[in-house]
């Protein structure tokens, strides 16, 4: 039923994606690249370079790093473990793992305020087995401690579907021929298990380094993230010029580190994230 | 091989972890003290309060709402253009597969603030920049859960249903829609969680007075968050439980059935 006549369907559709998605994009290059008279200008892009900025910046890509590190640190035991579970059981398990997921990420985001606040449960906690309080909240690591929360499960999937693919009888060739458990870790379930590892780094890493709800919530004013100036820009200054400047560096970052990831993932079908 | 205690024990600390938040926000729902955490005993008062709310009943309507509609139209538009999509050649197939990608792809900060750059030219800020901005990010989903199933579709038995004398129509809804269903739900319910949970977004294309459950919570924080709020949390987790629960249920059943 394959007829010329078809890919029509496709046009409402398309306009929508012109109309919504490649307008508005070209419109960030529009206020990107003028100052507030219209003239052409690159002083909206190179704001990046004043200290603040690359402060942010600087922080941000430290952040999506870290968070990246302590998600698969976190995941990749846990992929394991869950795999060598049997069957019957390690369906409603990996319920259980990922249902924390579909809750509201504001409320649990809200849920971790409450947890590292000066007065919050965790010192409540401190403070009934008599160590001294500590002043979490409001830190880079509060704001790290947020993100990881908010981006595990993203690891897990992936690295637990690779993981789950993977044939017993790879693994047992690998012990009919000696190897010990590491071996068979290093050089056979971890390469194969790659895909699952990439894409769990790109659905972490894209979200931390540009979000900027964490950082508002766990991180008050101490810590930046480039998506906090974007806002600021935005929703306070409404200085749409420098925040379309701003966003057109992330922009770029986004596509360097998708370049980077795709560079390492040679399989296809990158699209089945569930 | 890991000893079977230090599997279990890991797998305990990863679970604790992840439910600590809801545990916290679920023993608070009942504490009867406003001040943050210190236990002063049992109380059902903020449940009652939940209804009593506006703000709150509103918010969960609007998201509710909104989640569905747009959900509803990112399928209509997704399974038309996936349609469209399934028929083109190879080139023009990537490019739109392409562009779907990069809705998904972007960063959600530099989707929400082109959309607003755009809707501040031509309309005003309402709910209906909120739900174009909603079917933006939800006709993806739809596209690429129900693409693959296109193109595993039988196409002889959809022309033997047109030589039989089917109107074409006919022969999709009898023929093809049944191989489709599973791909369109799964992007229906996709795009509406990914709706229900969107808070940048709605943050940045919502007028005045629009508020979503996410948008409320977040001005709740920066206010200081009312005990109402542990209260609506633990609704919101039972019901996505029960939800969850009866989707894999019938999933399952229908797939025991099926062998």
């Amino acid at each position: 039923m394959n007829s010329p006549k078809k890919t029509w369907f496709a046009f409402p559709y398309i306009l929508w994606i012109i109309g919504f998605t490649l307008i508005p994009l070209g419109l960030v290059l529009y206020y990107a690249f003028t100052g507030a008279d219209g003239g052409f200008t690159l002083a909206n892009v190179l704001a990046i370079t004043e200290p603040v900025h690359l402060k942010s910046l600087w922080t941000s890509l430290k952040m999506a790093f870290l968070t990246t590190l302590i998600c698969f640190i976190l995941a990749y035991p846990l992929g394991l473990v869950l795999c060598s579970l049997n069957l019957k059981k390690s369906n409603f398990i990996i319920f259980l793992f990922i249902l924390p997921m579909w809750m509201n990420f504001l409320l649990r985001t809200m849920a971790w305020q409450l947890i590292l606040s000066t007065n919050g449960v965790l010192n409540t906690l401190l403070g009934f087995l008599h160590l001294p309080k500590v002043h979490i909240i409001y830190t880079f690591q509060a704001v790290l401690i947020g993100m990881v929360y908010d981006f595990l499960p993203f690891m897990i999937l992936p690295i637990y579907n690779s993981l789950s693919s993977i044939g017993d009888d790879v693994v047992e060739a690998g012990k009919d021929l000696g190897a010990g458990y590491f071996t068979i870790l290093r050089k056979i379930i971890f390469p194969l298990s790659l895909p699952g590892v990439i894409s769990g780094i790109t659905m972490v890493f894209v979200p931390s380094m540009t979000s900027f709800v964490i950082s508002n919530i766990l991180g008050g004013s101490n810590t930046l993230l480039i998506g906090n100036i974007i806002e600021q820009e935005f929703t306070y200054n409404f200085n749409w010029n420098l925040g379309s400047g701003l966003s057109f560096v992330l922009l770029v970052f986004t596509l360097i580190s998708m370049g980077l990831m795709s560079v390492f993932d040679k399989s296809e079908g990158g699209t089945n994230k569930w | 091989m890991v000893k079977t205690w230090v599997k279990r024990l890991y797998m305990a600390f990863i679970f604790l972890l992840l439910y600590l938040p809801i545990i916290v926000l679920v023993v608070l729902s009942f504490n009867k003290s406003k001040a943050r955490v210190t236990w002063s005993g049992f109380t059902f008062q903020w449940y009652a309060n939940l209804f009593d709310n506006s703000r709150i009943t509103d918010a969960f309507t609007t998201t509710l709402t909104l989640a569905f509609g747009s959900a509803l139209a990112a399928t209509i538009i997704g399974v038309v253009g996936a349609i469209g999509i399934s028929a083109m050649k190879k080139r023009n197939y990537s490019i739109m597969l392409g562009a779907t990608n990069i809705p998904m792809l972007n960063a959600e900060i530099v989707t929400a603030l082109s959309l607003t750059l755009l809707f501040i030219r031509f309309i005003k800020l309402g709910i209906t920049t909120v739900f174009i901005g909603h079917v933006t990010f939800g006709v993806p989903y739809v596209i690429l859960n129900v693409l693959p199933r296109l193109r595993t579709l039988n196409k002889n038995a959809y022309e033997a249903a047109l030589d039989l004398g089917a109107t074409p129509l006919y022969a999709f809804f009898k023929v093809c829609w049944p191989e489709l269903m599973p791909g369109i739900m799964s992007g229906f319910l996709m795009a509406a969680t990914m709706s229900m949970d969107d808070f940048v977004i709605t943050y940045f294309t919502r007028g005045p007075g629009i508020n979503t459950i996410s948008t409320m919570v977040y001005s709740e924080v920066k206010r200081g968050i009312q005990p109402e709020m542990y209260a609506l949390s633990t609704l919101l987790f039972l019901l996505i439980l029960v939800l969850l629960l009866l989707f894999n249920f019938l999933s399952g059943r229908k797939n025991s059935m099926e062998v």
